[in-house]
């Protein structure tokens, strides 16, 4: 470490840091140099010393700093290092503990947009000066500031019902806080109430599930609104206010009983594509799944005969409680809540795309999620495991993995469940009906816990493993032996050469992808999605449930490929962290805000129409502009428009703005 | 202008998209031109036409302006008031006689680190094809426009 002290007669007494961050700084940055010149080049300014140091976040780097200010009597610290965005708050924290106002500190990123981005350790060392210049000139102008505090509402709101949406709201509703839960589909449960059985210990979907339900159901915290969508958000962490529509479900829930005696009687049968993944059929009133929560159907307008044609009410005439209301209508309810937790989930990639493989053309070429119903008890088939002629039990099946996953033509991800998903079909195939199965795979993943044992489980019962992409899947016969059949043309990469194995039923390991209407979402609550559609967290590794936007939480697939294990441990981390914010009763939130200098406004109102919170209000009385402190959320907008220049901002005021440009430029002034 | 012309480019960036965009660049080692230096604003609704005249006042050959895509601005709609600012100040500054392809809007999602890198590195070449800045003549400058501004009514006139 190398220290570069100075005296000087400046008002401020600045502190400058340099961090190697080991070699990921110094590989590219000549930090020592970078040290020695703002010491004496940016002295002028103020600067009493400049060090560079190993690892400024460690407790050692943050100790020098405090230590700094306690001996040199440091009244601004600039940190070259990394993003404000990863240590702003640690290296705030060490100025708070060394007495000096958090917020007379600047950290400049010298790693994420200079040493890891550039190659030429020159230009990068020139650059590193040149930001951390511009660091010192904006610290000057820094204001001693306080964050805001705000109270947090104790109500949250989860959207979507899957299961990590519903550990979430069980976790917060025991803990004795309220929660509203909208879930667009008639019945919470999501994804895991289609499936048979689980990997990899190959529990009975409903019969974990089910009791999970129907605590949500009946618990005392919590509000069920099902057959629901939310239309609008207001406010912010603490205090969101969320419109949420509830569609007319045409049925009293104070009389229904859920006897489902309309479902028996309603004359509309309906395929159901997405609870039966279009195996299976429903009435036009229909409750998703007999232990659907809530146990009230919903009447689906397109399908029934009484919307459309205006006869029928057999539901009405056989509702033993009269609880059919064809008069219903959609309704809109506000709900005011202090986090948000989006639990959505994910969609199965449509296999169609993949036009080789023959989804929707060969008969007998399935979905996963077609065969998750197909095998269920309660499913289309009571659980037989048949061609689509509903009669014939195939004597070979093969499982393609990695439909649309893995795959530069649609998706580059992997979708994680994939690989355990096709070990659970050969299970369940092999058991059922005796077939030889083939499991074609790229390469087989079999991470966590009880994972591989599994696999190992499945190759002892003697399904085969063909290593390779699958290229076709077709019905034309060339060989003896293919009539009939569907005959997967793979290249097997482990012998090394090409093969056609004729089969009677071919699975498709379909992917995950996101909701086709993820993006609306994200935008609708304000956060971000990846390239992929994938919702995106605070930080992949350290913060996963949280979101750049405060009081917005993501859990579960919405996040990204997930197995039902991983999806829970999210949706009880969220609500840990809505939990820890609703018993703190507050959250202190950054002090950015505009406000007006009512001396300099002239009340020309250019201002006034530019903020979408209306915080900027008018008083014609005084012929000034004011801004509602309370409403500001920062963005500035209104400070760049007012030709007055009245208005203020903190944090990021014009001053500091232009000064830094100043330092940023100063080795290319002439 | 020599071959070793090395321009300075002031990026505006938003806290919430471009800047993390960055970051995210960062974090997966995508290269790009170092003649790049990023300022952090809350968004881009913040910027003032005034930061980019003092930016190229002090110096800068370019200016890069970045924010959330349209739709998806961290404050609703303010990107839209950016992108009113910048078509304007484009106008402005073409007036000035500072060449329009030194300023640029991009807009760049907290995803897209890759798509902010190309741009950086884009308008780098951008620039340096342009040159440095040099501020126009005044003298003439002002000659063609006083002259216009006399012609004007005799053609009205006429
Ligand atoms: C064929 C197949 C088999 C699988 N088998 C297993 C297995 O055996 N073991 C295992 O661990 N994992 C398995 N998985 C993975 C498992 O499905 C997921 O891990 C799990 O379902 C994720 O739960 P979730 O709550 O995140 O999402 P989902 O189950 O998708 O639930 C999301 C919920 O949100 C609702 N929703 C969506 N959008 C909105 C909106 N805008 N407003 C309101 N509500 C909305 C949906 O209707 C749904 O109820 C399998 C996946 C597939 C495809
Ligand atoms: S733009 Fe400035 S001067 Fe005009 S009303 Fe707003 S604060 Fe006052
Ligand atoms: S800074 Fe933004 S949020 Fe605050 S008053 Fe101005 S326009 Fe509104
Ligand atoms: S928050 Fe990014 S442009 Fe407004």
């Amino acid at each position: 470490m190398t220290n570069f002290t100075t005296s000087n007669g400046n008002k401020e007494r600045i502190g400058v840091y340099v961090c190697h961050c080991g070699s990921n700084i110094a590989g590219t940055v000549n930090v020592e140099e970078v040290a020695a010149w703002v010491r004496t080049e940016l002295e002028g300014l103020g600067v009493l010393i400049s060090r560079d140091y190993k690892f400024m976040c460690s407790s050692l780097g943050q100790e020098l700093i405090q230590n700094d200010i306690k001996e040199l009597g440091l009244t601004r610290i600039v940190v070259g290092a990394c993003s404000p965005h990863l240590h702003e708050q640690t290296f705030r924290t060490a100025c708070r503990r060394a007495e000096l106002n958090p917020y007379l500190c600047e950290l400049v990123s010298i790693r994420e947009q200079i040493s890891w981005v550039h190659t030429d350790k020159d230009q990068a060392t020139e650059k590193s000066k040149a930001v951390i210049a511009g660091g010192v000139y904006r610290v000057v102008h820094h204001q001693p500031l306080e964050p805001l505090h705000v109270p947090i509402h104790p109500a949250t709101l989860v959207v979507g019902g899957g299961i990590a949406g519903i550990q979430a709201a069980l976790e917060l509703a025991d803990a004795g806080y309220p929660v509203y839960i909208v879930e667009r589909e008639p019945s919470i449960g999501g994804h895991m109430a289609q499936f048979d059985k689980t990997f990899p210990t190959l529990d009975c979907a409903a019969c974990i599930l089910t009791p999970k339900m129907v605590s949500v159901g009946s618990h005392p915290n919590i509000t069920l609104l099902t057959w629901s969508e939310v239309r609008q958000v207001e406010g912010y962490v603490g205090n969101f206010t969320v419109t949420i529509q509830k569609k007319a479900r045409y049925v009293n829930d104070e009389f229904c009983t859920g006897c489902a005696i309309c479902q028996e009687k309603c004359p509309k049968k309906v395929i159901d594509e997405i609870y039966e993944a279009g195996l299976g059929y429903r009435k036009a009133i229909y409750t998703p799944f007999p232990q659907a929560v809530p146990k009230y159907p919903v009447i689906d307008r397109q399908n029934c005969i009484y919307f459309q044609k205006g006869t029928c009410k057999a539901c009405e005439k056989f509702c033993p409680t009269n609880a059919i209301d064809f008069t219903q209508e959609d309704e809109l309810v506000t709900v005011n809540v202090g986090n948000i937790i989006l639990a959505t989930g994910y969609d199965l990639f449509d296999a169609r795309r993949v036009s080789q493989y023959g989804y929707g053309r060969l008969a007998n070429v399935f979905t996963s999620l077609e065969f998750e119903r197909l095998s269920n008890a309660a499913g289309p088939t009571n659980g037989d495991i048949v061609l689509r002629d509903g009669v014939t039990v195939p004597k070979t099946v093969g499982i393609v993995h990695c439909v649309g996953s893995r795959d530069r033509n649609f998706n580059n991800y992997c979708s994680v469940i994939c690989c355990m998903q096709g070990l659970k079909f050969a299970h369940i195939v092999h058991e059922r009906t005796g077939a030889t199965v083939y499991n074609f795979y790229i390469d087989m993943r079999t991470a966590y816990k009880a994972y591989d044992e599994f696999y190992q489980r499945v190759l002892e019962e003697g399904t085969l493993f063909v290593r390779g992409k699958v290229a076709e899947i077709t019905d034309a016969a060339r060989l003896p032996g293919e009539e009939g059949k569907l005959i997967i043309q793979v290249e097997d990469t482990l012998a090394g050469k090409q093969r056609r194995i004729p089969v009677d039923m071919v699975i498709l390991s379909s992917g995950l992808e996101p909701r086709s209407d993820a993006k609306d979402l994200a935008k609708l609550f304000g956060i971000s999605c990846s390239a992929d559609g994938w919702l995106i967290e605070k930080h992949p590794k350290l913060d996963p449930v949280a979101t750049m936007t405060e009081g917005i939480f993501i859990a579960g697939s919405v996040q990204g490929p997930k197995d039902i294990p991983t999806s829970v441990a999210q949706g009880a981390a969220a609500a840990a962290r809505v939990l820890g914010r609703i018993q703190q009763g507050e959250i202190a939130i950054e002090p950015i805000l505009a406000s007006v200098d009512a001396e300099k406004c002239s009340g020309c109102r250019i201002c006034n129409g530019l903020c979408p919170y209306n915080a900027i209000v008018f008083h014609d009385d005084r012929n000034v502009t004011e801004i509602n402190p309370a409403l500001c959320q920062g963005c500035g907008t209104c400070i760049a428009a007012c030709p007055a220049g009245a208005i203020s901002g903190t944090g990021f005021s014009d001053t500091q703005i232009l000064a830094q440009i100043d330092g940023l430029l100063l080795l290319n002034a002439e | 202008m020599s071959d070793a012309f090395e321009p300075i480019i002031i990026g505006f960036t938003c806290n919430w998209c471009s800047y993390r965009a960055a970051d995210l660049a960062g974090t997966a080692r995508v290269k790009y031109p170092a003649n790049i230096r990023l300022i952090r604003l809350m968004c881009s609704g913040r910027i003032d036409p005034t930061f980019v005249l003092k930016a190229f006042a002090s110096g800068a050959d370019g200016v890069l302006i970045t924010g959330c895509h349209p739709g998806e601005c961290h404050y609703i709609e303010q990107n839209y008031k950016a992108l009113r600012r910048y078509l304007l100040l484009k106008r402005s500054l073409t007036q000035l006689g500072i060449e329009a392809g030194r300023v640029k809007l991009v807009w760049a999602s907290a995803a897209e680190g890759v798509r902010l890198a190309d741009e950086i590195t884009k308008m780098v070449e951008q620039v340096k094809t342009l040159g440095p800045l040099n501020w126009p003549k005044w003298e003439g400058f002002f000659d063609d426009e006083i002259h216009s501004l006399v012609e004007i009514p005799e053609e009205v006139s006429a």
